[in-house]
């Protein structure tokens, strides 16, 4: 009992001096940060296309979001997306450059630790539930799908 | 319609949804207080659903990167390339093709952040 109480007193501590943030501010900074972001995939999709028509639209696809995720790599490189990312909340974190920007940084945090035990195995600490469910749930999905096709 | 402006309503349309998409995992984030990793499976596993039961191509052909770029685009990314691959090769294929079809990027991701790690230093925070 004592132990829950000075767990509610200090959640209440913590409730009183984090920074209120207005819910719909953070939401529209989401929002807006999101967007631009899909709109920037959108624009390097469209100059791949108007530029190597003959590549195919499946390729175009693969280069642009490849083209996104490499952007936003240097942008943790360099320290910036840190700016977005305290910004823009859902807006930095769900679209693919978010997924890459966990990556980058957890690496890099981890460089001191060691490119092996460091860098390599912390790379996949944020990223790792993405993928193992993607994994795991498409497989099913995929199997489901030729089980209920029948092949066709 | 004027082609210029057909391409000025795409974009419009990638903006809306891709930012409510966006605006959607905030609230819940504030909402229900999810950590931002279970919203991203959240998010993935209704891209595999929608890829699963045939919705997401009409709503990708409608939204284009407003749906494509956020997580769930990688959730039906994967379930495609899986339910190809298991027609191609059985169902065994089901297994690998999800790694296939989004190999590029995965590959890009791990690469980079290397090289990344090798260049710059960590910085404080």
């Amino acid at each position: 009992m004592e132990k829950n109480d000075l767990n509610q007193r200090y959640e209440d501590y913590v409730a009183s001096v984090t920074p209120k943030t207005g819910t719909f501010h953070s939401l529209w900074n989401s929002f807006w940060i999101g967007g631009v972001t899909c709109v920037l995939a959108q624009g390097i999709g469209d100059i791949y296309y108007a530029l190597f028509p003959h590549l195919g639209k499946d390729l175009i696809v693969n280069y642009t979001s490849m083209t996104i995720i490499a952007l936003a790599i240097l942008f943790t490189g360099f320290g910036f997306f840190d700016v977005i990312a305290r910004k823009g909340g859902a807006g930095s974190f769900l679209p693919i450059t978010g997924f890459a920007n966990a990556m980058a940084s957890a690496s890099m945090e981890f460089k001191t630790e060691g490119l092996i035990m460091g860098t390599s195995v912390k790379m996949f600490t944020v990223v790792g539930p993405v993928i193992v469910n993607g994994v795991v749930w498409s497989a099913v999905a995929g199997m489901i799908n030729l089980l209920l096709a029948g092949g066709a | 319609m004027d082609p210029l402006l057909d391409k000025l309503l795409v974009y419009l349309i990638v903006f809306a949804v891709g930012g409510g998409l966006c605006a959607i995992a905030q609230l819940l984030i504030i909402k229900t207080k999810l950590t931002p990793a279970r919203i991203l499976v959240i998010f993935l596993l209704v891209g595999v659903v929608l890829e699963g039961i045939g919705v997401y191509k009409p709503l990708n052909e409608f939204c284009q990167a407003g749906i494509s770029v956020p997580i769930i685009g990688f959730g039906a990314a994967l379930t495609r390339g899986a339910i190809e691959y298991a027609k191609q090769i059985g169902i065994l294929g089901a297994l690998g093709g999800g790694l296939i079809r989004t190999s590029l990027g995965i590959g890009t991701a791990v690469v980079m952040s290397y090289i990344v790690t090798l260049i710059f230093s960590p910085r404080s925070k």
